[in-house]
């Protein structure tokens, strides 16, 4: 299979980086994904390391030459973007439709900084060429809520989350999938959940507590600022 | 293509003081002109339309009550969006939902407006009292004439001026047009609020931004869209210090959406425009994918010969030697290291690593076709050093260039380089039309001002009391050659040691060992560094109180005592360097003393692979002491299980929520830093590319238990960006080794195999 070297590459460096975390099982899960023939490279070992959950997003080579246009549904509004094919999601919501909540960390599946919702499901902007996202609906944070008040957004303002902000829309991209998943979750859960989302001004003690804040802003239903 | 509907709102064209001043304020007036305060007349035309009360360049009140203050620093993370505006408002006795806060342009009204070495804090905290103060004064000054009374029988609260014998009442709001007309009364004889009545100082706030934040509206540099703006990268020389001769430039102008392509012939300076190739596009992403077809016949130089493996065995050999400079020489090492009672000798070691600021180096650039001034849009902690490289780089005057500061996506200190800022400039000038250039995610990694790596040789001896006697490192570290004049006006090349990357014959434990050597031997290289939160100290701090922990160990001795007896009994060192600054001992003894009883230091029994440690490290005015508890298991892996932090930062805690933020997340990166980060370097390259191969803390890593004090002194109120990272990661080696009998002598502590039985 083309890209294997590189894949194994990969995953080398992987069991180098992680000498000491024992629950970063990724070899593991990688080994599942490629069963199921989901092929990206550096991205599959991305998201097999971090739990990423956007198999067959990543399959199949779009066409590199062509520009066309492509009708994408983007926080429940259809937007028709005129972009070569290859052009990952989050370069077309970035330049080309002013969303830029979305935000460039590295290009690769690997901080999370672009994750917003495929169907509900997390993924990485990065790693999704316009070409292969035909209906599936895409919400990003500024879909999030139309007044911006979901509780992780509530939740983020009351704790003082934020230290330089950059990371918070995917770190709350990445919870709202988990507690849509886990509405009360452990910490455990929230570790393997927020693995893939990197903050370098390290906010991770108030991310989590905005976690569990959130869970209980949504399960009272309202606010209780 | 759909619209922009989002303009970012940090970066309006007009900036604030051009409002301040056509919004019809008789008079602003800056502490700051020539870091004295001075009036500074702001132009008279449309003054007098009353519809705001602007005594000062950071302070407008319209009459709906609604206060806009300005922040003058950049903000990066840090907090100082918030913290600063708090302290006018305290002193303007304002409710906090009544002030909105702006960015201030780059402006010398506003004073030096640099980011870094945790100064925001020191060198604005007593004038923005001034600022609040003043606008007070002339509110109840306002009020008192209004309604013919005394103005001492008037006070302010919460937004409005209070004549209690009458129970009469007047908003800021109405007061505007009447202040407005008032002269403004000298900043340094208004009277400041007594600290024991502040209702906001200390108090948790949170971020200004913090709704924008959430919502993932535009802030950041890379945020930024201009009407008819083009998108860059640009690519540099793989190897550090090298340059292109070539490239396929006519292939890379026929891709999809590529406006331009060409080669930026750049500058020597290593720290300034680099030589690269530019790729133009009407996106960013056009600009990426033409980039992977790019292929350039690059000039390599001489740094093509540096590899990690050559450094080491150079400074291995150069630490058989004297070092090139003596830092500091007390009493007779040799000697009193023959007559020790107990020896240890260690090499300590640690790599070059990135800044890795989530947000890659970005800036945006609009050269005015008609006289070449220049607007930046710019995530930039130097916004004054970012023009001032621009007008020399370019030889623009500083009049012609506008500086824009973002919200920066993290700084650490990358961000007080300005490389990034004249990388734009030099695009926009050849493409002739605004550009946001972006940096890759690899180009940021590789192409950094990084933090220098490092070696560290000791020598240490403790006598048959236990106490130390002597104290010897050679510290080979790494240097830039660059020219610089001489004082008879000809020209030379010197060794210049990266930021962070010389010794103070200062560093503690000099001045406080009777036998201290303190040398240091610079490796010349092409590699450019910069400074990275809390320079020197950020690795100074754990290899000293890493080594001053074999040596409590080899005297039988418990490390924190051993660490008391260090310290002594005078109250204050003064500064002997020459960059030596007065050590209060006392601050210190307070801290590590109070971080021992609230850790309950040597009160608990640990099992096998569990154990404590302490450090302690002054710089940035901060004095901060840390205990971190840990359990390693069995294999080798590192739980951080408790981290115990006091600092003493002075008389007030400004913002507890920010300052909170700062102190765990200062601990985390520490550990981070400690953990994973590391870059090789190979035929001249930096080998590591993104965070799949540089990895940082996440989650699953992150201490469950970090336990934040502040000793509340009478000393001047400090920041508080950098002064807790340093102590951190002895802290934890220390406890490593309490835990498993394994010291760390080298970074990452991937480089250490931890497992025991």
């Amino acid at each position: 299979m083309p890209g294997d070297d590189r894949l194994d590459d990969v995953r080398i460096q992987f069991d180098h980086r992680f000498p000491l975390s024992g629950q970063h099982a990724g070899v593991s899960k990688l080994h599942h994904l490629r069963r199921q023939n989901a092929v990206c490279n550096k991205s599959l070992v991305l998201r097999a390391r971090f739990g990423l959950r956007c198999p067959s997003l990543c399959s199949g080579n779009p066409k590199t030459e062509d520009m066309s246009k492509y009708t994408l549904s983007v926080n429940g509004k259809a937007q028709t973007v005129d972009v070569e094919a290859d052009t990952p999601l989050l370069w077309a919501l970035r330049d080309t439709m002013g969303l830029v909540g979305t935000r460039y960390g590295c290009g690769v599946g690997a901080c999370g900084a672009c994750t917003v919702h495929v169907d509900g499901q997390p993924a990485r902007a990065c790693q999704l060429p316009v070409s292969g996202i035909g209906k599936r609906k895409i919400t990003t944070i500024e879909g999030l809520d139309a007044n911006a008040a979901h509780p992780l957004q509530q939740a983020w303002q009351e704790l003082d989350v934020p230290q330089c902000g950059y990371c918070q829309s995917g770190q709350i991209m990445s919870a709202c999938a988990l507690l849509k998943q886990h509405p009360r979750p452990t910490d455990a859960q929230i570790d393997d959940a927020m693995a893939g989302n990197l903050c370098r001004c390290a906010t991770y003690v108030r991310i989590r507590a905005g976690i569990h804040r959130a869970a209980e802003i949504a399960s009272n239903g309202k606010d209780k600022k | 293509m759909s619209a922009h509907h989002d303009k970012p709102v940090s970066v309006s064209r007009r900036s604030f003081l051009r409002q301040s001043a056509a919004g019809g304020s008789l008079l602003a007036l800056g502490l700051y002109g020539g870091g004295t305060i001075a009036a500074l007349a702001q132009g008279q035309a449309g003054a007098g339309t009353g519809t705001e009360f602007s005594p000062n360049v950071f302070i407008r009140i319209a009459q709906d009550g609604i206060v806009t203050l300005v922040s003058k620093q950049p903000e990066i993370g840090q907090g100082i969006k918030t913290s600063l505006p708090m302290v006018i408002a305290e002193e303007l006795e304002l409710d906090w939902k009544d002030v909105r806060v702006v960015q201030g342009d780059l402006n010398p009204a506003y004073g030096p407006q640099g980011a870094g070495g945790s100064t925001s804090t020191p060198t604005n905290y007593e004038n923005f009292h001034r600022l609040g103060a003043t606008a007070r004064t002339m509110l109840v000054q306002a009020a008192a004439q209004t309604w013919g009374v005394p103005a001492g029988e008037c006070r302010a609260e919460r937004g409005a001026v209070l004549h209690d014998a009458s129970k009469r009442r007047l908003g800021y709001g109405q007061l505007v047009k009447t202040a407005a007309a008032l002269p403004v009364p000298d900043p340094k004889g208004v009277q400041l609020k007594d600290p024991s009545t502040y209702r906001l100082l200390g108090t948790r706030i949170g971020g200004v931004d913090n709704d924008k934040v959430v919502a993932g509206k535009p802030l950041f540099g890379i945020d930024v869209q201009l009407p008819g703006m083009l998108y860059a990268v640009y690519v540099k020389c793989p190897v550090l210090g090298g340059a292109p001769r070539s490239a396929n430039l006519a292939a890379i102008k026929a891709m999809p959406g590529v406006k331009d392509a060409f080669i930026v012939e750049g500058t020597e300076n290593l720290n300034g425009l680099r030589p690269g190739v530019a790729i133009v596009a009407n996106s960013t992403w056009n600009a990426i994918r033409a980039r992977k077809k790019l292929q350039v016949q690059w000039d390599e130089g001489e740094g093509a010969n540096h590899s990690w493996a050559g450094f080491v065995a150079q400074a291995q050999a150069a630490a058989r030697q004297p070092g090139a400079v003596t830092q500091r020489r007390d009493g007779d090492v040799d000697t009193a290291l023959a007559g020790a009672a107990r020896t240890v000798e260690a090499a300590y070691t640690y790599p070059f690593i990135s800044h890795a600021s989530m947000e890659p180096q970005n800036c945006t650039a609009a050269i005015d076709p008609k006289d070449g001034s220049v607007e930046l849009w710019a995530p930039t902690q130097n916004p004054g050093a970012g023009q001032a490289l621009v007008a020399s780089t370019f030889n623009i005057p500083k009049e012609k260039i506008t500086l824009h500061i973002t919200r920066s996506g993290g700084g650490f200190g990358r961000r007080l380089s300005s490389d990034f800022i004249v990388d734009a400039v030099a695009i926009a000038q050849k493409v002739k039309a605004p550009v946001k250039l972006t940096w890759m995610r690899e180009d940021d990694l590789q192409h950094d001002h990084f933090r220098a790596g490092g070696f560290h040789f000791l020598r240490g001896g403790v006598d048959a009391a236990g106490k130390l006697v002597a104290w010897h490192d050679h510290f080979v570290t790494f240097a830039n050659r660059v020219e610089q004049k001489e004082s008879d006006g000809t020209t030379g090349s010197v060794l210049r040691p990266g930021s962070g990357a010389s010794l103070s014959g200062d560093e503690f434990p000099g001045r406080w060992v009777a036998n201290c050597l303190l040398e240091q031997t610079p490796l010349e290289c092409r590699i450019p560094m910069g400074p990275w939160r809390a320079p020197g100290s950020n690795v100074f701090a754990w290899v000293f109180h890493s080594f001053i922990d074999e040596l409590a160990h080899a005297a039988g001795r418990d490390s924190l005592e051993f660490r008391l007896e260090i310290l002594g009994d005078a109250d204050m060192v003064a500064g002997t360097g020459e960059r030596g600054v007065p050590y209060n001992v006392s601050r210190m003894r307070n801290v590590l003393t109070s971080v021992a009883e609230k850790s309950g230091w040597g009160k608990r029994k640990f099992g096998r692979g569990q154990g404590a440690g302490v450090a302690f490290h002054f710089s940035h005015r901060g004095y901060v002491a840390e205990v971190a508890e840990v359990t390693v298991s069995k294999e080798g892996r590192l739980k951080v299980d408790r981290v115990v932090v006091v600092s003493d930062i002075g008389a007030q805690i400004v913002n507890l929520s920010g300052a909170e933020n700062q102190v765990q997340g200062s601990v985390i990166d520490g550990l981070s830093t400690l953990m994973y980060p590391s870059l090789n370097v190979e035929k001249g390259r930096i080998v590591q590319s993104n965070f799949h191969d540089y990895p940082l803390l996440r989650m699953p890593d992150t201490p469950t238990r970090i336990e934040t004090h502040f000793l509340k002194t009478d000393y001047p109120v400090t920041g508080l960006g950098e002064p807790v990272f340093p102590p951190l990661a002895p802290a934890v080696c220390n406890a490593i080794f309490a835990a498993t009998g394994k010291r760390v002598r080298e970074l990452p502590l991937s480089k250490t195999d931890l497992s025991w039985s």
